[in-house]
């Protein structure tokens, strides 16, 4: 997608806090050298002590400052190693490898993009949402619009896991929850919103650009109800992380991608859905 | 630096240390990171005569300090590699490369190695008869040693470059592998491949590879590499190139003790791209440390 000039480093980055979220949701920042994280979309490999492989986590936030900045993760506990992650102190300094994967293309966006995550999929469009509207505010757009004329769509299985609804609400963002169970917003999935509007008025003529991050077969009934294009970042096990193992490839038309490297967000022209 | 200078199947390496074929692709993400003309050599991502897109995903699993990968052979395929990997390749890697070929039959290898052998840019080719992760052909070739002497003679006969053939440790009799292949003509043998494993996920009761099984690699496995290695070694008179979880200059000088004239780095490149890097600058301090002069003189130190 968003082919920069992107170079992978290796650094040492400092815990500022973590702390959790909601139900197995956790959120780090980290400071230090983060001048390698060029696009909301990408991801860092982060060295846990006594684990061999590293960990890729998206990036939610980066706020660069005079040589060093912020990095904010979101994560979920899925196995032994996040588990470790959650219950390390501020203090505690992590080797990461930043600057990895490509990141969406904010500039196809359009003027009334919609974000569409689900679960631990949602991180990497906060920072989007963000620069999305330091580009429209840039543009001259007022700052009403700016941001309210982006729309987020967040998916969870229950409301014990919602996390960052505040936070979108709080940038100015048109925000839309959807719970599995009902226990909070619309009762269903993200895809939920878009079919009862599709009732009411053409998709095409409401929203302009889609990008979404979430688990595969969301993604799968994402690329299927929206009739606009739109990206869409991808989640794959990784060996290296940047390009060399092969471990992450998927099949896209006209051949092979690797998930870590040309990815994790492809258009959704180029992915194929298999069932 | 001369004192890091070994010799490979009469190419001189300014110093032992390679990248194992897999973990390296054809160079260029690590090329992005630093001067990869550092390196002895490296070995390229294994090549067979058809592009290969591999096996699903996932190819990966985390195992007690190593990993478990089933890529299965992913790669362009020798005429793409030929005509679009090694022009990129010229650009950025100035030293001879290995070329590590695979195939599924006695033809596949030779059809590879044919073409291979007319790249200028190849000093040497490693005919990997040991990949665990493909069905037919790949390993079962390196687990009978006639099928190994087999593939070997077929492969020297059309080829004027030193061909290595890479074992599997995945055998009963290591040391009857490598002579085997010395038998039918090999100029140098490599080992370890990965070791055959597999991991499931409790949770949902299944393999946790899409392959079910997969290669194990990292540093679980050394000390079984460093005990082919130095079987193969007092086996053969041909050189041995050592790999199979080495991640520090240490290891390095291990392995050479066990009789390996080269090492190669593997599963270390995908958890620090530097390491190869870091392995030949450390490599010097620790020679001093032991009282080594050259790296030449400690090879088969063990044996």
């Amino acid at each position: 997608m968003h082919e920069q000039l992107r170079k992978m480093q290796e650094v040492i980055l400092t815990i500022k806090q973590n702390e959790k979220l909601a139900e197995g949701i956790f959120r780090m920042v980290l400071e230090g050298d983060v001048s390698a994280v060029t696009a909301p979309g990408q991801f860092v490999n982060i060295k846990l002590p006594g684990r061999y492989l590293r960990r890729p986590i998206s990036v939610c936030d980066c706020e660069k400052g005079n040589g060093t900045g912020n990095l904010t993760l979101i994560y979920k506990i899925l196995g032994e190693g996040t588990a470790e992650m959650s219950a390390m102190e501020p203090g505690t300094e992590l080797s990461i490898l930043t600057g990895l994967g490509n990141g969406f293309d904010v500039s196809k966006a359009g003027s009334t993009p919609v974000l569409i995550g689900g679960g631990i999929g949602i991180p990497p469009l906060y920072w989007l949402a963000k620069e999305l509207i330091k580009i429209r505010l840039a543009a001259g757009m007022n700052a009403e619009d700016a941001a309210g004329e982006i729309t987020v769509v967040l998916g969870f299985n229950s409301s014990s896991e919602i996390f960052y609804e505040k936070e979108f609400k709080e940038l100015g963002c048109r925000v839309i929850v959807a719970t599995a169970d009902g226990s909070y917003g619309i009762k269903g999935y993200v895809t939920t919103p878009f079919l009862q509007e599709k009732q009411a008025a053409d998709l095409r003529l409401k929203y302009s650009y889609y990008y979404t991050c979430g688990p595969l077969p969301m993604l799968k009934a994402v690329h299927k109800t929206m009739d606009i294009p739109g990206e869409l970042s991808l989640e794959e096990r990784m060996g290296c992380g940047f390009g060399a193992c092969m471990g992450c490839s998927i099949k896209v038309r006209g051949g092979y991608k690797r998930v870590c490297k040309d990815g994790p967000v492809f258009s959704s022209g180029e992915l194929i859905w298999e069932d | 630096m001369d004192r890091l200078k070994v010799k490979l199947c009469g190419i001189e390496l300014d110093n032992p240390v390679i990248p194992a074929s897999g973990t390296f692709g054809y160079g260029r993400e690590f090329a992005e990171l630093y001067d990869i003309n550092i390196l002895g050599t490296f070995s390229f991502k294994g090549t067979t005569k058809d592009p290969r897109f591999g096996n699903p995903t996932p190819r990966i699993a985390e195992t007690s300090s190593g990993m478990l990968n089933a890529v299965g052979l992913q790669n362009p395929g020798v005429d793409k590699v030929i005509s679009e990997e090694l022009p990129a390749l010229a650009r950025i890697f100035h030293k001879p490369v290995m070329a590590n070929v695979s195939g599924f039959s006695v033809e596949d290898y030779v059809y590879t190695c044919e073409k291979l052998d007319k790249e200028p840019h190849v000093g040497w080719l490693e005919v990997n008869i040991s990949c665990p992760n493909v069905h037919g052909g790949g390993m079962s070739f390196g687990t009978d040693p006639k099928a190994a002497a087999e593939v070997t003679a077929a492969v020297k006969k059309v080829t004027t470059k030193p061909v290595i053939v890479k074992l599997t440790p995945n055998v009963t009799d290591i040391a009857a592998m490598a002579k085997a292949c010395e038998d039918a003509g090999a100029d140098g043998i490599s080992l370890i491949n990965t070791l055959l494993g597999m991991r499931i996920d409790i949770k949902t009761r299944r393999p946790l590879l899409a392959n079910t099984t997969g290669g194990l690699s990292g540093p679980a496995i050394f000390p079984v590499a460093l005990r082919c290695v130095w079987q193969a070694a007092k086996a053969v008179d041909i050189p041995v190139v050592g790999m199979g979880g080495v991640s520090s200059a240490r290891d390095v000088l291990e392995m050479m003790m066990a009789g390996a004239a080269a090492v190669e780095v593997g599963a270390a490149n995908l958890t620090d791209p530097f390491a190869c890097k870091k392995i030949i600058e450390a490599l010097p301090e620790e020679m001093d440390r032991l009282g080594i002069d050259r790296l030449e003189d400690i090879i088969g130190a063990a044996l």
